[in-house]
């Protein structure tokens, strides 16, 4: 009698918040779609409250950290009187500039190790070393090559871009099934043509989805490469706020490349539902 | 008239550490124009390997390969493949698929559209013409990439395992259905399966496999009068052929 009770009192009071906690650690659980978007914006929101607590309460000083409200104003401040515009134009030409070249030359690099053995021993060991070259440390190298200008910036860009894509899309196009390139030579292709008609657009979809990833590292070099010898852009006002201990302006500059780094985030997904329709 | 040739073929992987794998052993086999061939056998005794070695996608140690002729080692047109996974090409059309072969051969524009259309008849794809591979049914795919390889009007049809990975009546519906476009179009097929219903079911000649070393070791010709309905594997003579080749698998 005592025992049934038991059984039965562990079924029926258990908290619901118990039962939540548990779906919430078993993994790969099942979330319904808006209750994943709840988590999501409690999280964001969450941060946000965090950050506005703890500033608003004076727990910290804002020489430290100023609360998002401060940020927010001065961000709006920046673009509207300070010619924030600017350097983010400057820097997005940087970051387009760089990253167009290193997909240009990538796709076609890594497409070649990956499916031919003539060009992955050729190639390969060189692009696997460069990998852990910091490109950060080429920045004084490419002020005596180039001088202090922008095909320095923009070659800094590079380099941290190249060599991560360049191998992301060898092991891309690597993946393409055998059988598909074989049902193709079955119905009389030629080299060319496998290569142009079933390897490629095999892959895109997933090359294009390469360069949204690498598109964030891009955003990274950039203000590496602005640190040294730029007027305007990005990275060299967060070092400028920070010579004038302007912490809310330093925030906001780091808070500007995020944005600007999620839209290009959604550019790109917008651009991979439009071209590949049939993916989806 | 010989379609097919194999002569004395012998096929070795290389293996880690150990001596190489004879996948196949001094083969022969002659496929007549217009036959329903099956390659009959357990997992792993070189049905594939043959299979391949004749599409031209293995390279044979030993021996030598004709079709219609020619001697080949390189994959080509006058061989149609279909395999297992379907593989189609994900971002053409169901007519996209089906047109690439000849589109991709310079086929007069006419001829291609012509083709095209017999074919999504005869697969009864209509419908579904000018929709993605993602939305079709299994069967529908493999619908699509046998209508592909017959776009090209090969000499000999090869599938490995084409209906391996569908439910059962999908699959006899399939078997039907490539028996219809086979007593139509008359194309010479070899068909891999480890199925005993199926193969006697769809061929003229079941050639029944055995492994280390992969080899032919029973060339059957199955009798069964044409064309097959579904009850033609309750009569006795296809229980006899069944018991038959059950056997030989056995042992
Ligand atoms: N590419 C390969 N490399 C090494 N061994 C292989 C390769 N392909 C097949 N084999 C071996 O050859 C034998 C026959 O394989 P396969 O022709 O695929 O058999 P089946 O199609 O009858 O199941 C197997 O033992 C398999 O392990
Ligand atoms: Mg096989």
């Amino acid at each position: 009698m005592n025992s049934e009770l038991k059984t039965a009192g562990v079924s029926q009071r258990r908290p619901r918040f118990l039962i939540k906690v548990q779906t919430y650690l078993r993994p790969r659980a099942n979330l319904p779609a808006s209750e994943r978007m709840t988590i999501s914006v409690v999280g964001v929101l969450g941060f946000f409250l965090l950050w506005l607590l703890v500033t608003e309460a004076g727990w910290i000083q804002p020489f430290f950290l100023p609360s998002p409200i401060a940020v927010a104003s001065r961000l709006a401040n920046m673009v509207v009187s300070g010619g924030y515009l600017e350097d983010v134009w400057a820097s997005s030409y940087r970051v387009f500039g760089g990253f167009f070249v290193a997909a240009v030359v990538a796709v076609p690099i890594g497409i070649l190790i990956g499916n031919f053995p003539f060009f992955r021993s050729l190639l390969e060991p060189l692009l696997s070393t460069a990998r852990y070259l910091p490109a950060t440390a080429f920045v004084p190298l490419m002020i005596i090559w180039l001088g202090i200008n922008e095909s320095q910036k923009i070659s800094i860009v590079f380099m941290g871009t190249f060599f991560p894509l360049a191998l992301f899309i060898a092991s891309i196009s690597e993946g393409v099934s055998s059988d598909l390139m074989n049902s193709a030579y079955s119905l009389g292709a030629s080299s060319r043509q496998v290569f142009f008609k079933v390897l490629l657009p095999a892959c895109v979809p997933a090359i294009v989805d390469a360069l949204r990833i690498t598109a964030g590292i891009a955003w990274t070099y950039v203000i590496v490469a602005e640190l040294v010898g730029a007027d305007k852009g990005m990275g060299i006002a967060i070092l400028q706020s920070q010579r004038f201990l302007l912490t809310d302006q330093v925030i906001a500059g780091i808070v500007a490349v995020g944005i600007l780094g999620v839209l290009t985030d959604l550019a790109f997904r917008y651009a991979h539902r439009k071209f590949f329709p049939y993916m989806y | 008239m010989t379609r097919v040739l194999v002569d004395n073929v012998s096929v070795e992987f290389a293996r880690h550490r150990e001596a190489p794998q004879i996948a196949l052993t001094n083969t022969n086999l002659e496929i007549e124009q217009g036959e329903f061939v099956c390659l009959l056998g357990p997992s792993g005794c070189g049905k594939s390997t043959l299979l391949n070695v004749v599409g031209g996608l293995v390279e044979a140690s030993t021996g030598l390969i004709k079709v219609d002729g020619r001697s080949v080692s390189q994959p080509g047109p006058d061989r149609g493949m279909v395999f297992q996974n379907y593989s189609l090409y994900p971002w053409h059309t169901v007519r996209q698929n089906i047109e690439f072969g000849p589109k991709l051969n310079r086929w007069p524009k006419v001829k291609v559209s012509e083709i095209a259309n017999e074919l999504i008849e005869i697969v009864g794809l209509k419908e579904y013409a000018d929709q993605f591979p993602k939305v079709l049914s299994g069967g529908m795919k493999q619908r699509v990439a046998i209508a592909r390889a017959l776009a090209m009007e090969p000499s000999v049809l090869l599938m490995d395992e084409p209906f391996g990975a569908l439910d059962a009546q999908t699959r006899s519906r399939m078997q039907e259905l490539l028996l219809d476009i086979w007593s139509r179009k008359r194309t010479t097929v070899i068909f891999v399966t480890h199925d005993i219903e199926e193969a006697v079911y769809l061929a003229d000649r079941v050639l029944v496999m055995s492994a280390r070393p992969g080899r032919i070791i029973e060339d059957f010709r199955i009798e069964l009068p044409r064309p097959r309905v579904a009850d033609v594997v309750a009569s006795e003579e296809f229980t006899r052929y069944r018991k038959h080749m059950l056997h030989l698998l056995r042992h």
